[in-house]
């Protein structure tokens, strides 16, 4: 019986039982608690966070454990909460600099000035499923807490490249040009750097890092080394114009890529190393890594460049980088679309009509011919 | 109350869930779209709650126009009881707290995704539309900076040369939904993905008809009274699909028809696609030729007992 | 509701200030249906709920309607001289609706004239581009009498054949800016006409042909 699309109301009220019931799972297994998924799946928190535009960890938890853990579908709960909040202002740019650094490795040196801190990463570990995890309840070894809380100064290395003048300076922006905000303006194009990174720090972490990989298979070759990652706190300060000075909102972890790359000069600019940045929530050391190299090979235009690839395509990148709006409308065809296939439908039968009776016809004109000869 | 209408109650939602400022950025988009029939005024176009591609333009249109003594109709497909447009309407039911209707007459705005009614709409009515792809030339040229350029230029020669192509390989314009239209002799527009057999009730409409793509972030608008030609050659002219037979249920003709399978046989009938018109019609007496079919019966009647909530 | 930490805000807090709409959500929603239904139907007016609407003088209350329907901090606005002198006036704007008011017509998203009958040309706002016909200034003139002056008859979108059309006062020539403004569709400006209670649009998209004396 045909009753897919009709008698909606209940059909939908049932589907949300249903959905909430599967969420749960087994009452019999304990639920998740927003601590357990904040804690223990802190880099689906941070994705979640990056994608969703809104740093909120306990929010992010709130999202992962209501969408089931599809993380595509927790950043879509984040951003429509996101979008319903009252807006202040914009913050000071963050001073990565400062950083309180948990992580930084740079594989342009060996070492340098604030040295290499390894931190938490899967960089080194074998990936051997851990038998004893599943077991594990509680005890974790002590570790003690390494160097991130070191004070010694941490300069980043692309500032120790421009010391020498072999990294192209960073933009001299105006202080008070205005913040490019694709969540207030929509986007157009030519569309500028600060719109584009925007674009890319909101953009899926599967679309970024094909984007990426497609560029060191030769899609745009950009030829880039890793400058510098660092993953660590930042302070987030607001110019509170009633105050007249910069009060601190509070802090929050960043992960900070910059790709440092060859350059070989073009008619508009010198050999140089060039720069691609970026700059994401959490510790996501992959988009951040992505986002840069697409944020490189997005610059071909300013230095000169050849375009070639799909990553250079500013159009083509920054209008199928967000998630939220790629999966909707590909979702989408699940809706009814019956009156359009309705219509296609009518057109195929006649196009087939017309397409059997021009055979036909013409053999028997072909017939008719070779009974003629 | 369901889970959703209870996350609402949860929060603290402005009426018709728009914060002011959103809907006064929309509302000043509204207004430029009116004044320049048919072009896509760019929109900051929010996240919804619902996805993109279920109606969001539609839906924040409608959000920002609405006010308390409206009476909104929401039908997907033709129907106000497709799952979208039960979800949609129970959205502003929650969220603005505003009457609903599924009668055409009585509706002041009506949010409508892939349809127009079959009843001739009204001066004191709105018409919103929910679109998927607003630009017309995207599938002719993907870049925006190309066909923005085009427009202005009042550039749409290549409209007419994939027009006749069409033409020339098939003998006719292979195109049934979102069949391009020039509006007020100037912009060529995408009527959103209706049937083209709705296109010519958009020319000269009584009612202000609003367009809104929340993902393309684009809205546009056809005033009252506007001279919206369905593009075609003087030789091939513009034609609607129609249909052989009446609908099954209420014996209409010159109305949109969907085709409905009946069982694993071939067994089909066409109803209405409007099915508040075929529910007006059955209602006023009119019988269509398998009216008293026991099938057809409960598709006929499956939205009624819906409508008694 | 609107984040409003300027330093204009906190200087203009010590004066009292007229009220702003008494029912901001539906005040603005109500108001803006009729702007919406005068754009859509060129030369027909309709009536505001003004309720105790008293902006500071030259402001009219229909004006004030609009301008909390309309601006915000996004949409720059320009003042005709007689407003641009009003510090109560600018304080109010300022206040209620947090526009960036600029001297400069050519940047205006919207343009208050209170003084219609010696107003700057049409020429001097914004036009909007080829590429982006949005981008013009929609000029509000302000205390406008209706059914009074000259009449126009209006054809074009919006219009079931033809509507006759009579505003004032209006500056020497303004019917021919506004012929030539409407010739350059789809760039050109928007016109809103208000008067005490009653309110009129004129979008680009009309054209007009004046009636002989």
């Amino acid at each position: 019986m045909y009753v897919a699309v009709k008698g909606g109301e209940k059909a939908i009220r049932n589907a949300h039982k249903l959905l909430a019931k599967r969420r749960r799972g087994d009452t019999s297994v304990p639920a998740l608690t927003l601590e357990q998924i904040a804690e223990q799946l802190s880099h689906s928190v941070a994705r979640v966070m990056g994608e969703g535009s809104l740093y909120d960890e306990t929010l992010a938890a709130l999202a992962i454990k209501q969408s089931r853990g599809d993380l595509i579908e927790a950043a879509f709960l984040m951003r429509a909460y996101r979008t319903t909040l009252p807006r202040f202002g914009y913050s000071q740019p963050v001073d990565t600099a400062k950083m309180l650094v948990e992580r930084r490795v740079s594989a342009t040196y060996k070492d340098l000035p604030g040295g290499q801190v390894l931190g938490p990463t899967f960089d080194y570990s074998h990936r051997l499923l851990d038998f004893k995890l599943a077991a594990e309840e509680g005890s974790v070894e002590p570790v003690a807490e390494t160097a991130e809380t070191s004070d010694e100064a941490m300069p980043r290395v692309t500032d120790l490249l421009g010391d020498e003048g072999l990294m192209e300076p960073d933009p001299v922006t105006d202080e008070d040009a205005p913040v490019g905000d694709l969540t207030r303006e929509p986007l157009a194009f030519p569309a500028d750097r600060d719109l584009r990174l925007q674009n890319l720090a909101r953009g899926d972490e599967g679309f970024l890092l094909a984007l990426a990989y497609s560029t060191q298979r030769g899609y745009g070759r950009t030829h880039p080394f890793a400058g510098e990652i660092r993953y660590g706190e930042v302070e987030v300060e607001f110019f509170a114009e009633e105050l007249g000075f910069a009060v601190t909102l509070g802090a929050i972890k960043v992960t900070e890529c910059q790709m440092v790359n060859q350059f070989q000069g073009s008619a508009k600019a010198a050999p140089t190393f060039t720069r691609g940045y970026g700059l994401v929530f959490g510790q996501v050391e992959r988009k951040a890594m992505s986002m840069a190299m697409v944020d490189r090979s997005m610059r071909w235009q300013e230095l000169g460049e050849e375009q070639t690839a799909p990553a250079q395509d500013i159009e083509f990148v920054l209008s199928h980088s967000d998630n939220i709006q790629a999966t909707g409308f590909v979702e989408h065809l699940k809706l009814p679309h019956y009156v359009d296939f309705q219509a296609e439908l009518d057109l195929v039968r006649r196009m087939r009509g017309e397409w059997f009776e021009k055979r036909a016809r013409e053999e028997n004109g072909d017939t008719s011919q070779e009974a003629a000869e | 109350m369901s889970d959703t209408a209870e996350n609402y109650d949860q929060g603290e939602y402005n009426f018709a869930y728009l914060d002011e400022q959103t809907k006064r950025m929309i509302r000043r988009a509204i207004l430029k779209g009116i004044a320049i029939p048919g072009y896509q005024v760019p929109f900051a176009s929010r996240e919804m709650p619902m996805p993109y591609g279920w109606g969001t333009g539609g839906v924040q249109v409608t959000a920002a126009i609405l006010g308390k003594d409206d009476c909104l109709k929401m039908i997907d497909q033709g129907s106000d009881d497709t799952t979208n447009a039960v979800s949609l309407r129970g959205f502003f039911e929650k969220t603005a707290g505003i009457r609903t209707t599924y009668e055409t007459s009585e509706a002041t705005v009506i949010q409508t995704r892939h349809r127009i009614p079959e009843k001739d709409l009204t001066d004191d009515q709105v018409i919103v539309f929910q679109v998927p792809i607003p630009e017309p030339l995207r599938f002719l040229e993907p870049r925006e900076t190309e066909t923005r350029k085009m427009h202005a230029l009042e550039d749409y020669g290549l409209m007419h040369v994939k027009l006749y192509e069409d033409i020339a390989k098939n003998g006719h314009i292979a195109t049934t939904y979102a069949y391009p239209v020039k509006v007020n002799d100037r912009y060529v527009m995408d009527p959103s993905p209706t049937p083209k057999f709705d296109n010519p009730k958009i020319d000269e409409m009584a009612a202000l008809q609003l367009y809104g793509a929340g993902r393309e972030k684009r809205i546009y608008a056809i005033p009252p009274y506007t001279k919206v030609k369905s593009l075609d050659f003087e030789d091939y002219p513009f034609e609607v699909q129609k249909f052989d037979k009446p609908c099954a249920l209420c014996g209409a003709r010159n109305v949109y028809l969907d085709e409905v399978i009946l069982d694993d046989r071939g067994g089909r009938m066409f109803v209405c696609s409007d099915s508040n018109f075929c529910e007006e019609r059955r209602a006023a007496g009119h019988v269509g030729p398998m009216a008293a079919d026991p099938a057809a019966v409960q598709i006929g009647g499956s939205s009624q007992e819906e409508t008694a909530r | 509701m609107e984040p409003s930490i300027t330093t204009e805000n906190r200087a203009i807090r010590t004066a009292p200030l007229a009220a702003g709409f008494a029912d901001p959500v539906h005040d603005a929603q109500g108001c803006f249906r009729a702007i919406m239904d005068v754009m859509a139907r060129p030369g027909t007016r309709k009536t505001l709920e003004l309720g105790k609407l008293t902006p500071p003088a030259p402001l009219t209350p229909a004006a004030a309607a609009i301008a909390l329907t309309l601006f915000d901090y996004d949409t720059p606005v320009w003042l005709d001289r007689p407003l641009m002198q009003s510090d109560a006036v600018k304080a109010f704007l300022r206040f209620h609706t947090v526009a960036p008011i600029l001297s400069e017509p050519v940047e205006a998203a919207f343009a208050l004239v209170s003084e219609p009958g010696s107003m700057i040309p049409l020429t001097s706002f914004n036009q909007g581009s080829a590429e982006y016909p949005d981008e013009s200034t929609t000029v509000i003139l302000t205390g406008q009498v209706f059914g009074k002056a000259q009449a126009v008859t209006l054809e074009g979108p919006g219009i079931k054949e033809k509507i006759s059309f009579s505003t004032g006062p209006t500056p020497p020539i303004f019917w021919d800016q506004v012929v030539s403004n409407n010739r350059q569709f789809p760039r050109g400006i928007d016109l809103v006409f208000a008067g005490e209670k009653e309110i009129a649009a004129l979008p680009r998209s009309t054209r007009i042909t004046l009636t002989e004396a």
